[in-house]
C-alpha cells in the first residue's frame, strides 16, 4: 500500500534523465577548494597552513561549537593557501585550497570494497565516530548528523526513518546509490538504529524507483527491524516533516523537532556515509552528484571529491551546453542558482542541474488573482499569498501569527502561482526577519 | 564564459499554469450553457453574448489605456468572462444599448475602479447585472418565451421563480433541468451548467467547496421548510432547478478574486450565500436573490479571509 | 398625527438615553493628557517617519514632554527650527545639531563594475542579498533594486537608470535614516551635509583584498592607505582593506582625493581646484 502526506503537495514533471546511469568516478582535479563552512552552524577553524602536506582524509578544519562538523581533505597534496572563495552560498567565504599531488590516503582508512556487517561499538562510540568523520545531512540541508543523533534530554525516538524519497525532479544520486550500495545502506541503518537505540527503522522510497524498492524489500528480509515503505510520488515528500507524516501518520507540531513525535530522519546518502565512517574509518570527503539537464549531452551520476570545481563535473557530462541559462546546485525546486561554475562541490551538493535559457527566465509578475492555488498546494497549511503581502508591508507580528516560521521553503507556492508571483522569495525574507525577532525576544 | 548565468531564488521551474489558462478554462466550461442558450433562445443569444464580450473588452481597454494608464490586460480572458456572464444574466430580448450600459457598469465600476483584475471587491458581472436590474427593472424582468416552446418570439412569459411567487402553474421538472423554460440566457439549463462544473473540477480550476456548499445549503434550508409546509414554493428540487442559482453558484460565486481563500472560508461563504438566496427568494421583494446574495457575501470576503486560516500542518497532533 | 408624535417621542427618548450613557462613559474613562503634548505635536512636521527613533510624531511628543531634557531628542525632518520651537514650548534650551544627509557609499556604476551574471529574482535588495553576493564581482556593492527608494517617505532617493545606483536629492533628504536601515549591504550612511553641501567620503564598501576588489570594480577602494598618509588631520582609518573618513575629524582639505589611485574618494559641490596649493589650504582654513 502506498502512503503519502495529507496536506498540499505538487506533481512536477520528474525529468529523471540520469536514472539508471552507473556512478562514475570523477578524475582528480589539479586543485581543490574546500570551503570551511559546508554545514549549518559555525564554520570550521582551519588547522592547516600554507605549505602543509595533507593526505586524503586528513583533518583540515576542526569544528567549533556544538552545531558544526569537521572538514577533511579530499585529496593528497600541499596546502596552497587559505583564502576567500565563492561557494554555493553566493558569497566569498574561507576555504582551504590544496594543490593535488597523487592520491595517497590516510593509512587508517579501509579502502576495500567488502561489506563489513558486524559492529560492536556502543551508541556513544558510534556518535563520536560520526562526529569525527564530519558527516552532515546529505540531502541538502547539511545539518550535522551527530547533533541530530543526540536528542535533547527527556526525548527518545522510537522510529528511525531513512529518507530514500528523492522527490526533487531531475536528481538521481540517491536512487543510484541505493541500487549500487544497497547492503551498505542497510548496515548503515543498523548502526544508526544502535546509535539512537531504536528497534524499528523504515526506509521510505517513492514509487517511481520500483527497482530500488524491489531490491530493498528483498534485502530487508535478512535485516530484522528494518522495513521498506513504498510511497506515492508527491513533492515535497522528502521534507522531514512530510516524510514522518507519510510513514508514521504523526504530524510534528509547529516549531518542534521531529524527535518530539519519536522520529529521527536520515537521508540514504548520510546513512551510507555513516556506514563508511564507522565500518571503514572513512571520513566524509566525497559524495555522489547528479549532473543533469535537458540540454546536457550525457546526464550522469558522478562520485566527486569535495572541493572539485563543478566545471570539472560538467565536463564529464559532456561540457556546458550552448543553451545554458542557469546552473543550479541541487534540484530545481530547492537548489541554489550559481553565479559561476568555478564553485566547488560541497557536502550538500546533491546535483548540478543545467537549465536552458528559455526555461531559466522568470515571467513577469502579475497582480494576485486570489485563486488560492498556493494555499491548496502548501504542504505546511500556510497562506503564501498573505505571507508575501505581510512581508512586503513588513507586518511582522501578523506574519508570526500566520506561522511564517513554519515554512519549509519547498517552493510549491511559487511553482504553482498562475500570476508568476515570487511568493517564496518574499516568504523566505519574512521568515528570516521573524525568526530574528523571535530569537531577540527570547534573549 | 560568454553567456552570463541567470541567478534567482528557488524554485527554478514553474508549473506552466497562468491566468489566461484558468480564464479560458472557465470559458470552455461555459460552452455547453452557451450552446443550449442558442438552442433555446435562438440568434438573440449569440448577438447578446458577442456584443457583451465586445463591450467589456473595449471598456477595459479604454479605461486601462487612457484613464489608469496601465498596460491593458484584455488578453488574459477575464474581460471575456465578465462579458459572457453578464450576457448570461440578462433576458434574450434586452436592447443592446442597455447591455452596453451594463458592461460599462461591470467593467468600469465593478472592476477597473478598484485597479483591475485581482483588486476588485465585487464580482464585475454581478455589479453590471444589479445595476441593470435596478435601473431598468421592466426590461430586466420580462423574459421572452423560449423560441422552442412557441413559434412566436416576442410573447413574454414569467420565469419559474416569479410564477412560484405568484402561484401560477409551473413547467415540468424535466424542462427546468434541461432548460427549455424562459429566463435569462445562461440560467435556464441546470444540466449544461453542471457539465461546466464537472469540467472545472476536473481541470482543477476551482475546488468543490463553494458551489457544493451553496447548493446543499439551499437544498437543506428549503427542504426543512417543505417538511413543515409541503407546497411548491418550498420545494427544494424546484429551487435548485430554477433561476440563476446554478449559474451563480458555479460560475459567479467561485470567481477567484471575490471569493475567500481558505477552504473553511469558502464553506462559510457558500453557506451564507445559500441562506441569503433563499431568504430573498421567499420573503424578499425580488423573485430572485442569488446575485444579491453573492455580492453581499463578496463584501464579507476580506473579513472571512481575516478570520479563517488554512488547516495547518501539525495543528492537530497525531490526528 | 398620533404616529408622528409617537415617533418624535421615541427618538427623543433614545437620544436622551444615549447622550446620558455617553456622558457617563466620558466622565468615567477620562484621561488627563498633558496639554503640551498637543502643542509639541503641532510643532512637529507630522511626517511620522520614525527618523527620531520613536514610533511616529506622537511618540516623540509624549516622550519629549515626559523627559526633563532635550538630550537625545532630535527631529531630523523639521531640523533645528522645529527643535527650537519645541524648546520654546517646553521652556528649555535646544542643543545645536548639525544637519546631516544620506550618502551612498558605492560608485559601482555599470561602467565601473561589469555585470558577471543576471539577477532574475524578486526586485528587492534584501531578497537578492540573502541569495548571493550580487550580479557583479563585488559582493559588497549596491544591488540597485531600490529598497532605499521604497523606504524613503520624502521621495529623496532615486535609482539613476543609467548607473543603476541610488542618488540622493539634496534638498529633499531629511536624514531620517530609513534608507540606512533598509539597505541590506549597509551602504548608506548619514554624514554631515557640510558647509555649502561640500563633503568628502570614500564611495566604496569593498572589504576584499586590493587586487580582487580592483578586478571586480574600477573604482573600488583597495586599502592602499595613501589617503591615510596624506591626511593632515588623522581623519582616515583603514580597516579590512577599506578606507573610511571620520566625519568629525575631516576638515574638507581635499588632499586625499587626488592621491587615491582608484578615484574611490568623492568630493561633492566643491569649486574647481585652483593651481596653487597654498591658496587652497588658505581658503579651507
Amino acid at each position: 500500500m502506498l502512503k503519502t502526506f495529507r496536506i498540499g503537495g505538487i506533481h512536477p514533471a520528474e525529468n529523471k534523465l540520469s536514472a539508471g546511469k552507473k556512478i562514475v568516478n570523477a578524475a582528480l582535479p589539479a586543485q581543490v577548494m574546500i570551503p570551511l563552512a559546508q554545514h549549518i552552524g559555525a564554520p570550521c577553524q582551519p588547522i592547516v597552513k600554507k605549505g602543509d602536506k595533507v593526505k586524503v582524509g586528513t583533518l583540515i578544519g576542526k569544528s567549533v561549537g556544538f552545531v558544526s562538523a569537521n572538514i577533511h581533505s579530499s585529496v593528497s597534496g600541499t596546502v596552497n593557501k587559505i583564502d576567500k572563495v565563492m561557494d554555493a552560498s553566493g558569497y566569498k567565504r574561507d576555504a582551504v585550497i590544496i594543490d593535488v599531488d597523487g592520491d595517497e590516503w590516510e593509512p587508517t582508512i579501509d579502502k576495500s570494497d567488502t561489506l563489513k556487517r558486524e559492529c560492536n561499538l556502543s551508541s556513544k562510540e558510534i556518535i563520536e565516530k560520526i562526529a569525527g568523520a564530519g558527516i552532515v545531512g546529505m540531502g541538502g540541508a547539511t545539518f550535522p548528523t551527530h547533533v541530530k543523533l543526540t536528542p535533547p534530554p527527556g526525548l527518545k525516538a522510537d522510529t528511525l526513518i531513512i529518507n530514500g524519497v528523492e522527490c526533487e525532479p531531475y536528481l538521481t544520486s540517491d536512487h543510484e546509490l541505493m541500487l549500487e550500495k544497497a547492503e551498505e545502506i542497510f548496515v548503515g541503518t543498523e548502526i544508526l538504529m544502535k546509535a539512537v537505540d531504536v528497534k524499528k527503522a523504515v526506509i521510505g522510497i517513492e514509487n517511481n524507483k520500483k527497482d530500488a524498492i524491489a531490491r530493498f524489500t528483498e534485502i530487508s528480509k535478512s535485516y530484522p527491524g528494518i522495513e521498506v515503505q513504498p510511497l506515492k510520488v508527491k513533492y515535497p515528500q522528502g521534507g522531514e516533516k512530510q516524510l514522518i507524516e507519510a510513514i508514521t501518520g504523526r504530524q510534528v507540531p509547529s516549531g518542534a523537532l521531529p524527535i518530539s513525535v519519536g522520529a529521527i530522519v536520515q537521508n540514504v546518502g548520510t546513512t551510507f556515509a555513516v556506514y563508511e565512517a564507522v565500518q571503514k574509518n572513512k571520513p566524509l570527503f566525497e559524495r555522489i552528484v547528479t549532473v543533469t539537464g535537458k540540454e546536457v549531452k550525457n546526464p550522469c551520476n558522478v562520485r566527486a571529491r569535495i572541493g572539485t570545481p563543478i566545471k570539472n563535473l560538467i565536463e564529464i557530462a559532456g561540457g556546458l551546453p550552448d543553451d545554458t541559462g542557469k546552473v543550479i546546485s541541487g534540484g530545481p525546486m530547492m537548489g541554489k542558482a550559481l553565479p559561476n561554475i568555478e564553485i566547488p562541490v560541497a557536502k550538500g551538493s546533491s546535483g548540478i542541474l543545467i537549465i536552458p535559457y528559455s526555461e531559466a527566465k522568470r515571467k513577469a509578475m502579475k497582480d494576485c488573482i486570489r485563486c488560492a492555488k498556493c494555499i491548496n498546494v502548501c504542504p505546511m497549511g500556510l497562506n503564501p499569498t498573505l505571507l508575501m503581502d505581510l512581508t512586503e508591508f513588513q507586518i511582522w507580528d501578523r506574519a508570526e501569527k500566520q506561522k511564517i516560521t513554519d515554512c519549509i521553503e519547498c517552493g510549491s507556492c511559487s511553482y504553482t502561482c498562475p500570476a508568476y508571483r515570487p511568493l517564496l522569495d518574499y516568504i523566505r525574507l519574512g521568515k528570516g526577519k521573524v525568526t530574528g525577532i523571535v530569537r531577540a525576544r527570547k534573549n | 564564459m560568454e553567456n552570463k548565468l541567470i541567478v534567482s531564488p528557488s524554485p527554478h521551474i514553474h508549473s506552466g499554469d497562468s491566468i489566461p489558462k484558468n480564464m479560458y478554462g472557465v470559458l470552455i466550461a461555459l460552452i455547453p450553457t452557451f450552446l443550449l442558450s442558442l438552442y433555446v433562445f435562438g440568434l438573440n443569444a449569440l448577438i447578446l453574448t458577442l456584443a457583451s464580450i465586445l463591450f467589456c473588452m473595449l471598456f477595459e481597454y479604454f479605461i486601462s489605456r487612457f484613464l489608469l494608464k496601465i498596460e491593458p490586460t484584455i488578453s488574459d480572458g477575464s474581460a471575456i468572462i465578465t462579458g459572457v456572464l453578464l450576457a448570461f444574466n440578462v433576458p434574450s430580448n434586452l436592447p443592446i444599448w442597455i447591455l452596453a450600459i451594463g458592461a460599462l457598469a461591470a467593467i468600469g465600476i465593478g472592476k477597473m475602479s478598484f485597479g483591475g483584475l485581482g483588486k476588485n471587491i465585487f464580482n464585475p458581472a454581478l455589479v453590471g447585472r444589479i445595476f441593470l436590474l435596478i435601473s431598468f427593472p421592466a426590461q430586466m424582468t420580462t423574459w421572452p418565451a423560449p423560441v422552442l416552446a412557441s413559434a412566436t418570439d416576442a410573447i413574454s412569459s414569467a420565469t419559474v421563480l416569479s410564477r412560484l411567487n405568484f402561484g401560477s402553474a409551473l413547467p415540468t421538472l424535466s424542462s427546468m433541468w434541461v432548460g427549455t423554460e424562459s429566463g435569462s440566457l445562461g440560467e435556464t439549463s441546470e444540466i449544461a451548467l453542471l457539465i461546466g462544473l464537472i469540467y472545472m473540477l476536473w481541470k482543477k480550476i476551482i475546488t468543490w467547496h463553494i458551489p457544493i456548499s451553496i447548493l446543499i445549503t439551499v437544498a437543506i434550508f428549503t427542504a426543512i421548510l417543505y417538511i413543515f409546509d409541503p407546497q411548491p414554493l418550498y420545494n427544494p428540487i424546484i429551487h435548485l432547478a430554477s433561476g440563476g442559482l446554478m449559474l451563480g453558484a458555479i460560475f459567479m460565486a467561485t470567481d477567484y478574486v471575490t471569493s475567500p481563500l481558505t477552504k473553511k472560508g469558502m464553506l462559510i461563504y457558500g453557506f451564507f450565500i445559500g441562506i441569503i438566496t433563499v431568504c430573498i427568494r421567499l420573503w424578499g421583494a425580488y423573485p430572485e436573490g442569488v446575485s444579491f446574495a453573492i455580492v453581499l457575501m463578496n463584501g464579507f470576503t476580506p473579513l472571512i479571509n481575516y478570520y479563517t486560516t488554512p488547516k495547518r500542518f501539525g495543528e492537530k497532533q497525531n490526528g | 398625527m398620533n404616529v408622528i408624535l409617537t415617533a418624535v417621542a421615541v427618538l427623543c427618548i433614545i437620544g436622551a438615553v444615549s447622550s446620558a450613557i455617553l456622558y457617563v462613559i466620558s466622565q468615567r474613562f477620562k484621561t488627563i493628557e498633558d496639554p503640551r503634548i498637543e502643542q509639541v505635536l503641532e510643532a512637529l512636521p507630522a511626517a511620522n517617519c520614525g527618523g527620531c527613533g520613536f514610533p511616529g510624531c506622537n511618540g516623540f511628543a509624549s516622550a519629549i514632554v515626559k523627559s526633563d531634557t532635550m538630550d537625545g531628542f532630535y527631529c531630523p525632518v523639521g531640523g533645528q527650527t522645529t527643535m527650537d520651537n519645541i524648546a520654546r514650548i517646553l521652556g528649555r534650551t535646544a542643543d545645536v545639531s548639525t544637519k546631516k544627509i544620506a550618502v551612498v557609499r558605492c560608485n559601482g556604476t555599470c561602467e565601473h563594475r561589469p555585470r558577471t551574471n543576471i539577477y532574475d529574482g524578486a526586485s528587492n535588495c534584501a531578497i537578492a542579498a540573502a541569495l548571493y553576493g550580487g550580479d557583479t564581482g563585488c559582493s559588497f556593492g549596491c544591488l540597485g533594486l531600490g529598497d532605499c527608494v521604497d523606504s524613503c517617505l520624502f521621495d529623496a532617493i532615486h535609482i539613476n537608470p543609467e548607473t543603476m545606483l541610488p542618488e540622493v536629492v539634496e534638498d529633499k533628504c531629511t536624514a531620517c535614516g530609513a534608507c540606512v536601515k533598509a539597505c541590506p549591504k549597509n551602504l548608506i550612511e548619514l554624514r554631515k551635509q557640510g558647509p555649502k553641501s561640500r563633503r568628502i567620503y570614500v564611495s566604496c564598501m569593498n572589504k576584499d583584498k586590493g587586487g580582487i576588489a580592483r578586478k571586480s570594480c574600477e573604482v573600488a577602494c583597495i586599502g592602499c592607505s595613501k589617503c591615510q598618509q596624506v591626511c593632515p588631520f588623522d581623519a582616515i582609518t583603514i580597516e579590512n582593506n577599506l578606507a573610511y573618513i571620520i566625519d568629525d575629524k575631516c576638515r574638507l582639505c581635499r588632499k586625499c582625493v587626488p592621491v587615491c589611485p582608484t578615484n574611490s574618494i568623492l568630493e561633492l559641490n566643491f569649486p574647481p581646484r585652483k593651481e596653487s596649493k597654498e591658496e587652497t589650504a588658505k581658503a579651507e582654513a
